[in-house]
């Protein structure tokens, strides 16, 4: 069962605008992530990367081609139940928590509108599997750190319990050495969960660490699919994906003497 | 060599309703005309540096500092006028995000038009519009009669960065202060911006503040690089001998990053240790405690 | 000493880092909103002279010292004096006893109004700016006839309508004053809805009313109210001319407006029967200013500085 997929993709587009203006923002994408596996979505801005995230998430509702997910076909207008299939982590932890509601609220919202019941216990079990300390049930967001809002994004992602986990560049507003815990905390929650990851990023060293494929797109197309070996050998097929691999490695600096 | 900027025992603290915050705490370091690094995270204090340097802090920070001299030039005793005409003429600033810099209602060639104007370099009619399209070109602006029409939401975020960096240099200044300059923008305009910014450096001789949270980036542009940690500068190095910083720090922030080329099971995480605090600091791979 | 500890002891647990209850997080944050509030001193004055407006509208029978309707012609048109603090009109009625009296009517004709029109604004604000398209274009359009015609005399062609009285005057004043509220719940519903914190309740399954209600309301609530607040002295004024016009409340009620209306035959020989009650709208309409000018500055996050 390890190879059945959990999401495709088939001949996806999206096009922004009505008749000569119309912008092709994803134009014919095509991709299969298998139950489980961490897939990597790759790009510069505008190359459309964030346009496939937010069709399968169901925010983007005008698109052509075919997709599916957990094995149903995905609605045009999604019904409530599909969401408990599929969540997302957004970028801005500072703007995407809601500034009025606490911790706990913002957790409990998904609970009620599913009507599911024992929230207290829910949050209490959503906090401590994210590493919160349940005091922070009833903080605001502002009396938290990106860090820590960006845990609580990810709790009320996992409280419904979704097959798969939407994360869009879930890292890029944090520091260095918050970015570490966060991509620690994903790596185990989706050993943990048996979740399905399609990560979208900037950052090919993040990408490399979380995936195992990772799809290059470029002006809405996908350029090209390559396994995680392959791009950290820098041995890709296009001169794009050799172009970001080496803007990305040309910089990096030599691992640091080995100390106790 | 004499040196450009000193800054010996910087301290600014800012005014909140629950007391003063310190936000840098006794920050000392001399530029030449070189490319100096200031690296730390959020909160670090480093944006601060930069700004009590330019003095654009608002009412509420108090900046003191044992000496704070460009050029010979105290500039915590400078009148008003004095410093606007320092800044912008000497010292100028390039932010993240250029289109919160430039003027929203003008086309860019006509802001850079202006800017050569109020420094005397102007001309008229077709002489000026040359100098703007030969500025433009400097920064490796391919098509810069397009340029100089768009407005700046019209412009790509590097293709702004190019266009601010170009206002910048108008006044041959001789220090640049670029806080987070290439990050908004893609990696491989990324290093376009640096490649430009680095050739002006060297070319012009002027001394460059780069501040940053990208340590990869620092390590490889600059030739000395300041790590702060709670406005302090807890490691002083040579951009080429970061790998073997000593300072915990400075060490757990290297190992925390994710490697292209090194894989890793699980990323090694930073304890914070209150001790960094006042505890001893690194200059040049030596301990110094002060 | 155990008073000094115990106050201690509440600011500790409003000022909790770790609250126990939702109830204490709100409380908190409400503790150091006031706290704020209570530095701007121009925004306190206000405050006190709506609480005062309040106070004496609470207590009217009881602190005026004469009866508002009872006419006494033989001391008609008496100057202030020792008896009659702010003299008498000219049916010898007590000026201050009416104007205390007076300030009921008032606070009644706000409340109403703002009951009545800042729901309505918020509503068909919110409502148009979260769906956009059609529903957008049809609101505001009717939005957009309601503000293009001036308040008074909209007002006033309800008014004449309807019959003049005081429910119809406040009628007419709510169905001119929600539009203004309307525009403003709509132009942050806009940025709002945006956000990402409302895409992210749209993929946990919310519905459209759920996260208007919910999610937006609360968050446009504070420009709103400051709107509001900042409007209420065009709403007293405009009341007041109502009132002049003797479209509003009717003789005897001590209406404000309605005071300044007869006063002005005598404004020349007896002055304060005309201008004590202008004072009084003066007063109420500057303290709902200055309140208002305080709670945007508390409440608007645009105007806080970084």
């Amino acid at each position: 069962m390890t190879a059945s997929p959990m999401i495709v993709v088939d001949d996806l587009a999206v096009h922004f605008g009505e008749g000569r203006d119309s912008v092709r923002a994803v134009d014919g994408v095509s991709f299969q992530v298998h139950e489980g596996e961490s897939y990597g979505l790759v790009g510069e801005s505008g190359s459309g990367k964030s346009t496939v995230l937010r069709v399968l998430c169901g925010l983007q509702q005008q698109w052509q081609g075919r997709v599916t997910l957990a094995g149903a076909p995905l609605p045009k207008r999604p019904r409530r139940d599909f969401f408990l299939r599929v969540q997302m982590v957004f970028q801005d932890p500072y703007g995407s928590l809601h500034p009025r509601f606490t911790i706990d609220a913002t957790l409990s919202e998904p609970l009620a509108i599913h009507g599911i019941g024992e929230r207290r216990e829910r949050v209490h079990r959503a906090l401590e599997a994210v590493g919160l300390d349940p005091a922070f049930r009833f903080r605001f967001p502002h009396q938290l750190s990106g860090g820590q809002r960006q845990r609580v994004a990810i709790a009320r992602a996992l409280i419904l319990e979704p097959r798969v986990l939407l994360l869009d560049e879930p890292t890029s507003a944090l520091d260095v050495s918050v970015q570490a815990e966060i991509l620690n905390l994903l790596a185990r929650l989706r050993r943990e969960h048996g979740l399905t990851y399609l990560l979208v990023s900037h950052d090919l060293a993040v990408v490399a660490h979380l995936c195992s494929r990772i799809a290059v797109m470029q002006g809405g197309q996908l350029v090209e699919q390559l396994s995680v070996e392959d791009l950290r050998r820098g041995s890709a097929a296009t001169d794009y994906t050799r172009d970001l691999i080496a803007a990305s490695s040309g910089e990096i600096i030599a691992q640091p003497a080995q100390s106790t | 060599m004499a040196a450009l900027l000193n800054v010996d025992n910087l301290q600014v603290a800012f005014r909140g309703p629950r007391g003063e915050v310190p936000a840098v705490r006794g920050v000392s370091f001399s530029l030449g005309r070189e490319k100096l690094g200031i690296v730390g995270e959020s909160g670090s204090g480093k944006s601060t540096i930069g700004r009590a340097i330019l003095r654009l802090l608002p009412d509420s920070a108090r900046v003191t500092a044992d000496r704070l001299t460009f050029e010979g030039q105290d500039l915590l005793g400078l009148s008003p006028r004095a410093l606007r005409n320092l800044r912008g003429r000497h010292i100028t600033m390039v932010m993240q995000d250029p289109r919160y810099s430039l003027n929203p209602v003008l086309p860019v060639g006509d802001q850079i038009a202006e800017t050569l104007r109020v420094h005397g370099a102007g001309g008229r009619g077709r002489e000026l519009y040359r100098k703007v399209l030969d500025i433009l070109e400097a920064v490796q602006i391919r098509d810069p009669e397009r340029v100089y029409r768009a407005y700046p939401h019209e412009l790509s975020g590097g293709m702004g960065q190019r266009a601010m960096i170009a206002m910048m240099l108008i006044a041959d200044p001789r220090l640049l202060i670029a806080d987070e300059p290439t990050s908004a923008l893609d990696v491989t305009v990324r290093r376009q911006i640096l490649s430009i910014l680095d050739d002006l450096v060297s070319r012009r001789g002027m001394g460059l503040i780069l501040i940053s949270h990208d340590l990869n980036l620092v390590a490889g542009f600059c030739d000395r690089v300041l790590i702060l940690y709670a406005g302090r500068v807890v490691e002083e190095i040579e951009a080429r001998n970061l790998h073997a910083c000593r300072h915990p720090y400075s060490r757990g922030l290297l190992a925390s990053l994710p490697r292209l080329e090194q894989p890793v099971g699980e990323l090694a995480t930073l304890q914070r240790d209150p001790a960094w605090l006042d505890g001893p600091v690194y200059r040049f791979g030596e301990e110094v405690s002060r | 000493m155990s008073e000094t500890l115990s106050t201690a002891g509440w600011r500790a647990w409003l000022l909790s880092e770790r609250p126990q209850s939702a109830l204490q997080a709100r409380l908190g944050q409400a503790w150091l909103s006031w706290n704020a509030f209570q530095r701007n001193r121009l925004a306190m004055l206000g405050l006190a002279l709506i609480l005062l407006l309040v106070l004496v509208a609470a207590f009217a029978p009881w602190i005026s010292p004469y009866e508002p309707n009872v006419q006494n012609l033989r001391l008609r048109l008496q100057p202030p004096g020792a008896a009659h603090w702010l003299g008498t009109d000219e049916l010898g009625r007590d000026i201050l006893s009416r104007i205390i009296h007076g300030a009921r009517i008032t606070l009644y004709i706000v409340t109403l109004v703002v009951v009545i029109a800042a729901p309505i604004g918020l509503l068909v604000g919110t409502v148009a700016g979260y769906f956009g398209g059609w529903v957008d274009a049809v609101l505001m359009r009717l939005t957009d006839i309601f503000l293009a015609f001036p308040r008074l005399i909209l007002a006033l062609a309800f008014v004449a309508a309807l019959g003049p009285g005081i429910d119809n005057a406040v009628i007419a004043i709510a169905i001119t004053a929600w539009p203004a509220y309307a525009r403003v719940a709509r132009a942050e519903t806009l940025t709002l809805r945006r956000s990402d914190f409302i895409a992210a309740v749209r993929i946990q399954g919310a519905g459209a009313f759920r996260i208007i209600g919910r999610h937006i309301m609360p968050l446009c609530l504070p420009s709103v109210i400051v709107r509001v607040t900042l409007d209420m002295a065009g709403i007293i004024l405009t009341a007041a001319g109502l009132g002049f016009l003797g479209l509003g409340a009717q003789p005897p009620a001590p209406e404000w407006g309605a005071m300044i209306s007869t006063g002005r035959a005598y404004l020349l020989d007896q002055w304060w029967v005309a201008t004590i009650p202008g004072l009084a709208i003066c007063l109420v309409s500057l303290g709902f200013n200055l309140l208002g000018d305080g709670l945007r500055d508390l409440l608007d996050p645009k105007r806080r500085g970084g």
